[in-house]
């Protein structure tokens, strides 16, 4: 490589501050995916807000009434779990410690799909009490219930109420099971050694998704569940 | 691996030059499907209890044109300038993400077929309940068929085209730009494809929920706009107009952009007021966030809600006037050469502000009453849309044709295609202005004669079919110059951005060096492009690889969408292995760009 400084590489060219943003195209990619990803949640929760607020006169169901408070605030405190270790396998590989961001890395995958799981075991409860998309099944547990306490269990709004509830976590349990398949492909190039204390992109970028898919959660949560 | 020649290397292309041309052949066989819808309804109008179709079959024919055109003739045409030039214009070898690239053009391709396959099927169950498919009409109740379930189902795989297209060209031109490329630097055209990228990643989102909504209540059970059980159809006409009145701006900042390269070059003049063209732009695109109940007047959402919107909706007309005096200013005192790029150009100003003045005539709610739902508004409307849109992509093609083909279009055929398109349009969509205001309603098959709308009716038909011939021309025109065309050269018409100083059509590579760029119009101030290094050796730039993956991936997305129109579980889960299995080799395909 004698001369070498003479050639000029002309797939990286010169690149002097102005050019760019100074985030690489990937992680650019991620924020904007992100941006539209806000605008999608905010459609949900808009449309959420409308009609139980702006729509009908009659008050939903009470909280803790259909859904189980309990087990989905379980459910939050993993997800949150999730986002610590999270960012405990972006900083071991930071400091150059690939093991012990595989070891973050797989607890961050495990929080994530047990999280869907225990949402799958909610699920085929509540449709089983008879709560569904349409709202309370004719001749079910909830449907009686709500017959006779028309007030707190909403029986004029249980169509809205079932439809909003599975549409807003149904989505957003969506999210994390494309999050827990993602990280899973993140992982196995890991154990390939493609990342290291250099260059470790995919690790920070799929960890952006994840935190962002906890946050929407604690929103949910909150406007689902507790209010 | 992929190909270099032959039909599979377009199979696999992840080339930006490829793909434009793939985009703007597709998108302009839309563009002719889109226009034959038109030319029948205009035939079925021409007179007064005409029977040329049945009403159910007006239907499907006003709601398919309307959906054509917007999603799978417009759009994929500025996509199709997005992906050809705008990588030229900042000196960059391809696009940020070359297979999300062509997984967007697939996944349009795929989509625009589904969303015509509706035609083909017993019955010809074709979307029918207008372009912006007002609730409840799209209900299971009031529409059984599956016409809304294709038009639901190809929307929602449309969407997945222009988002991933979006966040490809925000960090192109984010990241991708040659050094020295300031953003004040930018060719307006990529400027405005920059703000228009931002505008599509923010507005399809929202279609997207409105849409999945719709797909729950006709699929799943529930009751998001079914009032019978407490839902609300004015849910969706602001789920659709929040992505609506942006997705208008959408369509129309791309033909500005192209206005803005075409004029400067032609007047041999910098544009007026770069600076203003550009921040006008951006404004035009944050206010159309404020405006969307102006679509909703005539709902009856108060006072208050109408007067904010009315005012929001005659302010946005204030930069967008800016850009009109502008591109006038730069015409100003220039050395105009009259080329039928130009001639589209000042065409596209001329329709664009009727169109516009019309606009801001019923942001007048107590007008807009008047004129809500007659064809004073399918004027205002083709006035924007065909005079202004589509008068701007045409200027583009007549203008970038040679660098994308290496040969130039006939001057006097091009002329006539303007001639013949300008006097159409207008006879066509001027009339309708009055047709409006006696009182026609839209959407509606026919008219009795005692309207007193016939003879306008007539010549609008006529202006129709001007139009459908002035396409013919264009046709020819393309056919004669396809081996006996000008041979173009590097810059046929002295332009003064990067994309004229490399070959026509370029090198899969475009830049044999990525240049320095030191100046807003580079090549009219030469000096400034840096040379290459006396004595330079040129490490060898490769072309761009391609893959079969995105095209795997894209085929999941139809198969998908086959499952509920079939009510066929299996068919979901080959969907979803379909898309899984392409999105997985491609993750793990080595790829280097």
């Amino acid at each position: 490589m004698a001369h070498a400084t003479a050639t000029v590489d002309v797939m990286r060219p010169p690149a002097p501050a102005e050019r760019g943003v100074d985030v690489y195209n990937l992680k650019l990619g991620m924020w904007v995916f992100l941006a539209s990803e806000v605008m999608f949640f905010t459609a949900l929760i808009g449309s959420y807000i409308v009609l139980r607020f702006g729509a009908s006169p009659n008050p939903w169901a009470q909280p803790g009434k259909v859904l189980s408070i309990q087990i989905t605030a379980f459910n939050t405190f993993l997800l949150i779990c999730s986002s610590v270790s999270m960012v405990k396998a972006y900083a071991s590989i930071a400091d150059g410690n690939v093991k012990l961001m595989k070891v973050w890395l797989l607890v961050t995958i495990l929080c994530g799909a047990t999280f869907v799981g225990i949402q799958v075991y909610e699920y085929t409860h509540l449709i089983h009490h008879g709560f569904q998309p349409s709202g309370y099944r004719e001749g079910s547990e909830l449907a009686e219930l709500a017959a006779a306490n028309p007030v707190p269990y909403g029986a004029a709004t249980a169509g809205l109420y079932g439809s909003t509830f599975f549409t807003m976590t149904g989505f957003h349990g969506f999210h994390v099971t494309c999050g827990v398949i993602s990280m899973t492909y993140v992982f196995i190039r890991a154990l390939r050694g493609k990342y290291s204390q250099q260059d470790h992109r995919g690790i920070e970028v799929i960890g952006l998704y994840w935190h962002f898919v906890d946050l929407v959660w604690i929103i949910l949560f909150t406007i689902v569940y507790l209010i | 691996m992929s190909a270099t020649k032959g039909w599979r290397s377009w199979l696999t292309t992840t080339d930006h030059k490829r793909i434009g041309l793939l985009y703007f052949w597709t998108a302009f066989v839309f563009f002719l499907i889109g226009g034959l819808e038109a030319l029948i309804i205009r035939a079925q109008l021409a007179r007064p209890g005409n029977t040329v179709v049945s009403a159910e079959t007006f239907n499907q024919l006003f709601t398919m044109h309307g959906t054509t055109m917007v999603f799978l003739a417009l759009m994929p045409l500025s996509a199709a300038f997005f992906n050809y030039i705008v990588p030229l214009q900042i000196g960059a070898r391809d696009v940020a993400f070359p297979r999300l690239n062509a997984f967007s053009y697939w996944v349009f391709v795929l989509g625009g077929l589904l969303l015509n396959a509706s035609w083909l099927l017993p019955h010809h169950p074709a979307p029918d309940a207008g372009w912006f498919g007002y609730a409840n009409l799209t209900s299971r109740e009031f529409s059984p068929g599956p016409n809304i379930d294709f038009w639901l189902l190809g929307l929602q795989i449309l969407g997945v085209a222009s988002l991933a297209a979006g966040f490809n060209f925000i960090v192109t031109i984010l990241n991708l730009r040659a050094p020295g490329m300031k953003m004040m630097r930018l060719p307006v055209f990529s400027w405005m494809t920059l703000v228009t990228s931002f505008l599509i990643i923010t507005a399809f989102p929202v279609i997207t929920v409105a849409l999945v909504l719709l797909m729950f209540d006709r699929f799943f059970g529930t009751h998001f706009y079914l009032t019978s059980a407490g839902g609300d159809p004015v849910l969706w006409q602001h789920l659709f107009w929040i992505f609506g009145h942006p997705e208008v701006y959408i369509l129309i900042l791309p033909a500005m952009g192209i206005v803005s390269e075409v004029l400067p070059t032609f007047a041999r003049k910098p544009l007026f007021g770069y600076t203003v063209v550009v921040y006008s732009g951006v404004l035009i695109g944050f206010m159309g966030w404020g405006v969307w109940s102006h679509h909703m007047f005539s709902v009856g959402l108060g006072p208050i809600a109408d007067s904010v919107f009315s005012a929001t909706t005659m302010l946005i007309a204030v930069p967008t006037g800016v850009k009109i005096f502008n591109w006038l200013a730069t015409l100003w005192g220039g050395q105009i050469r009259a080329t039928s790029a130009l001639h589209f150009a000042v065409g596209f100003i001329a329709l664009f502000t009727i169109g516009g003045l019309s606009g801001v005539m019923h942001a007048s709610p107590p007008a807009d009453l008047q004129q809500t739902d007659t064809y004073f508004v399918v004027a205002h409307i083709h006035y924007v849309l065909f005079g202004g849109t589509v008068f701007g992509l045409f200027a583009g093609m007549y203008y970038w044709w040679p660098k994308m083909t290496g040969r130039l279009l006939g001057e006097r055929l091009g002329k006539l295609h303007f001639w013949l398109m300008f006097v159409g349009m207008n006879l066509a969509f001027f009339p309708m202005h009055f047709i409006g205001l006696l009182g026609m309603p839209r959407r509606i098959y026919t008219y009795a004669p005692e309207l007193g709308v016939a003879k306008l009716n007539l010549v609008s038909t006529v202006g129709a079919f001007l139009i459908g011939a002035s396409i013919l021309v264009f046709l020819i025109n393309v056919w004669r110059t396809r081996k006996r065309g000008k041979v173009a050269g590097n810059d046929p018409w002295g332009g003064a951005t990067l994309e004229w100083t490399i070959p026509s059509p370029p090198p899969p590579h475009n830049f044999d060096v990525i240049p320095t760029v030191a100046s807003r119009l580079p090549r009219w101030s030469m000096t400034q492009l840096t040379a290459i290094p006396e004595g330079a050796e040129l490490g060898k730039p490769h072309a761009p690889a391609g893959s079969w993956w995105p095209l795997v991936a894209a085929c999941g997305l139809p198969v998908l969408a086959l499952a509920p129109l079939t009510h066929t579980l299996w068919v979901a889960f080959l969907g979803a292995a379909i898309l899984i299995t392409g999105i997985y080799r491609w993750a793990f395909e080595p790829f280097e760009v």
